[in-house]
């Protein structure tokens, strides 16, 4: 059914690209002409954007319209997805991620990523945050140190300093999401990706989600790919829309929302469709 | 369609429900009848070996005197047997299972792995007791020791290890795994510390499971040449040995009476010994069940 609509509903090719991408000067991830594939079948179709640094890019679009498949390209997650594969660049400072030669496991060091549905560990708290860093080497001594700081940053130490041996399942969703977050920034990634990580909770804990992003932004680069348009505009500096796995507009979430240069664009953030 | 009677029985339908009711009883009987004979057997071996069932009948070798005779050398046998088979098991098949659910590309050659293993499960645990005298007591000069047991019934156990651990390592939500991968860990980290670990309730009860079924199997021993009368304990792997199915079936082949009575005691500890095996698998899947979500 949405399939069907879509096809109908899109827009004929546009043969001006260029006019839909913001102008965007300390780029630290860049796309050129992503296409990825399940078993064969197109799910994002050449894809080029820009990720500016220290900005929150919210990726928008309907179900299925390769916003997640995209996002999960950017640190190199689709490899454990059987029969994806990927054509085009993806640079980050430059460097193409999936350049012969690119440890899979230093990409993700550095491009940290957050999930739809809280998946911490069924360990401690404290082990929650500080494994992965552990498996990089970071010293017993220095651990205490780095959960804390990671913990505080994302806004969870008051919560869960006086238990921290206690497993990470026994928080709320909220928690347990924050708590995610906290274990991405253990690893002190320059980037942080973060596929729909609302829309497991409610309204109050996705506020102070929210609320943490936005203070997150000074240090970090993120990107977020959400279903929630009123998330999207409330949290974000730059709007991709995404349909049909094409990108259909990409640009200042102002103007996206307020000011959309594509019709098609227009229906989904004013919900006449998706 | 009209002139039928609207709620009341024809025969035709009386004919269904007279052939659903047969068919019920049919399976009814064909359920108690296990439950009964499981029932008689148990009954009478308890009536004719409980006779010599005694401290003494666990204490002592056996013996060509009925009231002295004892199962401790196969007991040990069994023990050993059952030690270095898992000692080469349970690495091996969970191995196995680790590469095939972690590591290996999901195509035609895993396929025909998976489908060979599943064979595997199947074959007759008498071929398996030609293969181990060919192999491991001709070829690799291992003799009638415990130890040339034990790599034959390893080979009968593996299937099921690897099986089992496979759909244990299955249940183990992606979630858990996409989550160490997100932070960097390689593939062996991540089954290391978080696929293992909450596989393992279910790779134990299968490791469980299997030496269990392991521990009753006389077949694949007899032809290596596993001994019937063992008047001392194996003091190591290249020994020779008994086990506790061979025993009781070189008393319960004798022509006397009191050696029958021998064999059902050897029966009821053997028994015993796999309801504390099978036990012990049920108490860890209840104990460790469902933690992880």
């Amino acid at each position: 059914m949405m399939g069907n609509l879509a096809e109908k509903l899109t827009v004929e090719p546009r043969t001006e690209r260029k006019s839909i991408h913001p102008r965007i000067d300390n780029a630290v991830l860049k796309a050129e002409e992503v296409v990825i594939r399940y078993s064969g079948e197109a799910a994002v179709k050449g894809v080029s954007l820009e990720i500016p640094e220290h900005r929150i890019t919210a990726i928008i679009g309907p179900s299925g319209c390769g916003k997640s498949t995209f996002l999960r390209a950017l640190n190199r997650m689709n490899e454990f997805i059987e029969g994806v594969t990927m054509e085009g660049r993806i640079l980050y400072r430059g460097v193409d991620l999936y350049e012969r030669g690119v440890d899979p496991v230093e990409v993700r060091r550095r491009i940290g990523m957050v999930f739809q549905k809280p998946n911490p560990f069924p360990k401690s708290i404290f082990e929650n945050v500080v494994w992965g860093p552990g498996i990089h080497g970071t010293k017993k001594s220095e651990r205490a140190d780095l959960a804390e700081r990671s913990l505080r940053q994302a806004g969870l130490w008051d919560e869960v300093k006086d238990r921290l041996d206690q497993s990470g399942l026994s928080l709320s969703g909220g928690q347990q999401q924050r708590l995610c977050i906290a274990r991405a920034l253990a690893m002190e990634p320059e980037i942080l990706l973060m596929d729909e990580p609302c829309s497991a909770l409610d309204p109050v804990s996705t506020g102070r989600i929210e609320d943490l992003l936005l203070e997150l932004k000074e240090r970090y680069s993120i990107i977020i790919v959400t279903h929630n348009m009123q998330q999207a505009a409330r949290v974000s500096d730059l709007t991709a829309f995404f349909d049909s796995g094409h990108l259909v507009e990409y640009g200042e979430t102002d103007q996206v929302f307020t000011r959309p240069r594509e019709s098609r664009t227009e229906d989904y953030v004013t919900g006449r469709f998706g | 369609m009209s002139d039928l009677p609207v709620l009341g029985i024809s025969p035709q339908l009386a004919a269904r429900r007279r052939k659903d009711s047969m068919f019920r009883a049919l399976c009814l009987a064909a359920t108690l009848s296990g439950v009964a004979l499981l029932a008689i057997l148990l009954f009478s071996m308890m009536r004719s070996g409980v006779e010599f069932l005694s401290w003494d009948f666990l204490a002592n070798f056996p013996s060509r005197f009925p009231e002295k005779a004892g199962i401790k050398s196969a007991l040990a046998g069994t023990a050993w047997m059952m030690g270095l088979t898992a000692l080469v098991a349970v690495p091996v098949g969970v191995a196995a299972a680790i590469y095939l659910e972690e590591y290996a590309t999901k195509g035609r050659i895993s396929r025909l792995i998976e489908v060979n293993i599943a064979n595997l499960a199947g074959v007759p645990s008498i071929v398996y007791r030609l293969l181990g005298l060919a192999i491991f007591v001709r070829w690799m000069g291992l003799q009638r020791s415990v130890m040339a047991g034990s790599l034959t019934m390893s080979l009968l156990i593996l299937p099921m290890i690897i099986i089992a651990s496979r759909e244990a390592i299955r249940a183990v939500p992606i979630s858990l795994r996409t989550a160490a991968y997100a932070v960097g860990a390689t593939r062996w980290q991540t089954v290391r510390f978080h696929v293992l670990p909450s596989a393992l309730p279910g790779v134990l009860t299968g490791v469980i499971l299997a030496l269990s079924r392991a521990i009753g199997e006389t077949a694949p021993l007899i032809m290596i040449g596993a001994l019937t009368y063992v008047a001392f304990l194996p003091e190591g792997p290249m020994d020779e040995f008994t086990v506790l199915p061979i025993q009781i079936f070189n008393w319960a082949s004798r022509p006397q009476a009191d050696f029958h009575a021998l064999a059902a005691s050897g029966i009821i500890v053997l028994l015993a010994v796999l309801l504390v095996f099978n036990g012990t698998a049920a108490w860890i899947r209840h104990r460790f069940g469902g933690r992880n979500q």
